[in-house]
């Protein structure tokens, strides 16, 4: 499985390099964040993985990034169904979050805590099933 | 005076009248086919492999399991087997608020139709196999209420499951090595999961309907479904937000909500997953342990697994399919039939523990009768040949 995964993200990173991917700036404008998930497109019910890009505000690849994943459904008031966790940095600035189930249609948030270079900004992803 | 008192009684026979008028059909949209089609049975995945259990499909293993789920020599008493709580005539429920066994058991019994699909099972998810969930109640003083020791001394008294174990498993062990029994008492759990496994729901007239909205074969609607059923079927989709949580083709994302149920008579109230999740993570014959088959064990479930306050009073949400024919509702059974279930989401009480993720739905009675006439049309035979539904007959 993790062979496999690992296999697929490689593959994903090279579309990433070309790709017209939403860019989401953190709040504080530090950090850059695009995604490419596994599932395409996203559905319900099903645990997989996104690689995550992050890029500084100057466009370089952010190495070695410290990253915590929360989340949930804002108009249900719940978290996320799993506790998904960056598991892999794939470099490049390219990294696999694992561990992702959506259980409900509808509209969901996802906060990222970026930690690199000493810096830290959040960055909200917001995605619609 | 008198003018008034007649108007008063005109406009409260109107809004009675409006309260329990049905709503009328609308036209399918396009929207509301994905929708469909995301319900329908044709759309279930293939059964998704259980590298847990290397005997998952193999029919010796489903004859074996099946025999063992219907033989009552597994418990104290020699009266209790797994048949009676999960009876094939109630879609492997029993009908009760509780399991009534030995004794009665803490929740309501749940279906095993389709929990082939689920990552977790029980109300609370303390398990995250068939086969490890088979073993509970077998140990439970309020249902079997055996042992491992006993429940493996019965196989080898038995020449045939004797017979049977040798040549799926190898050799019975003796019962002094613990180690050796729990692999064995694993390998029981897996003989029952084989069973369960053939265990699936089938095709409903919902399914059929949904065929028929889909090839735009009107006449065919018409014959399949009232309109008060569609009107059900709108509304399940549409405002009455069920398919929130009671998606996909068996009708649950079998995740973890709070939605507000009162505690059973009596009881506090129930901490559902937050102390399951704690439980299947220390339970021994979890993915993550020695009795797992996989050759290189993977087990993502309980890897991201969530856990931690957010989940307290939250409960699997169970398979809608055959649903009317498995009241009581809900995880101590507190709802009787469906029409309480439904008054239950419209009103969405504040919980007693957690918060209530569900919101009013404000529908009115004429629209919950409509609701609950759909929920009818999710009951059908399970699709598995009638030999299984029945103790077998031995030789």
């Amino acid at each position: 499985m993790k062979n496999a995964l690992f296999a697929l993200m490689l593959g994903l990173s090279c579309v990433l390099a070309t790709a017209d991917e939403s860019n989401w700036t953190s709040k504080r404008g530090l950090f850059v964040v695009s995604y490419q998930s596994e599932l395409q497109p996203l559905q319900i019910n099903q645990l997989h993985a996104w690689v995550l890009h992050i890029e500084d505000a100057q466009g370089g690849a952010v190495i070695g990034a410290q990253i915590d994943v929360d989340g949930g459904m804002p108009e249900h008031d719940h978290g996320l169904a799993t506790k998904p966790r960056v598991t892999e940095e794939l470099g490049n600035g390219d990294y696999l979050l694992d561990g992702l189930r959506f259980h409900m249609r509808g509209f969901w948030e996802l906060e990222l805590t970026i930690v690199a270079n000493g810096k830290s900004d959040s960055v909200l992803l917001k995605v619609t099933l | 005076m008198k003018r008034i008192g007649i108007a008063a009684v005109i406009a409260a026979m109107f809004f009675a009248g409006w309260y329990h008028w049905p709503t009328s059909p609308r036209p399918w949209t396009d929207a509301d086919l994905v929708v469909l089609e995301s319900l329908s049975l044709g759309n279930l995945l293939p059964l998704p492999n259980d590298p847990t259990n290397a005997v998952a499909d193999d029919p010796r293993a489903a004859k074996l399991g099946h025999a063992l789920f219907f033989d009552t020599r597994l418990s104290r008493n020699g009266g209790i087997s797994c048949a009676t709580c999960h009876q094939p005539e109630r879609k492997f429920t029993d009908g009760r608020a509780k399991g009534q066994a030995l004794g009665m058991s803490k929740r309501h019994t749940q279906s095993i139709v389709g929990t082939a699909y689920s990552p977790w099972l029980y109300w609370d998810g303390r398990r995250d196999s068939q086969w490890s969930q088979a073993l509970s109640p077998l140990e439970d003083e309020n249902e079997h209420g055996t042992n491992r020791q006993q429940v493996l001394q019965l196989i080898a008294d038995d020449p045939e499951y004797a017979a049977s174990y040798v040549e799926l498993f190898g050799a019975l062990p003796g019962l002094q090595d613990p180690a050796e029994v729990n692999a064995a008492f694993a390998n029981v759990g897996k003989l029952f999961a084989a069973y369960e496994r053939i265990l699936q729901p089938g095709p409903a007239p919902f399914d059929d309907y949904v065929a028929a909205v889909v090839a735009n074969d009107k006449n065919r609607q018409v014959a399949l479904f009232s309109d008060d059923e569609v009107v059900g079927l709108q509304l399940f989709i549409g405002k009455a937000n069920c398919t929130q949580c009671h998606n996909g083709p068996l009708l649950t994302n079998n995740e973890f909500h709070n939605t507000g149920v009162l505690a059973a008579a009596g009881e506090l109230p129930d901490k559902g997953r937050a102390a399951g999740a704690r439980e299947v993570l220390a339970n021994e014959f979890n993915c993550a342990g020695v009795h797992n088959d996989a050759s290189q064990p993977d087990c993502p479930e309980l890897e991201f697994m969530r856990t931690g306050a957010e989940l307290i009073g939250t409960f699997r949400t169970p398979s809608l399919r055959n649903v009317a024919e498995t009241a009581p509702y809900m995880h101590k059974g507190q709802l009787a039939t469906l029409r309480e279930t439904l008054e239950h989401y419209n009103d969405a009480p504040d919980a007693m523990i957690g918060h209530n993720e569900a919101k009013p739905l404000n529908l009115r009675s004429g629209e919950l009768r409509q609701l609950e006439a759909f929920l009818f049309t999710l009951s059908a035979p399970l699709a598995v040949d009638e030999q299984w539904l029945r103790a077998p007959v031995r030789e």
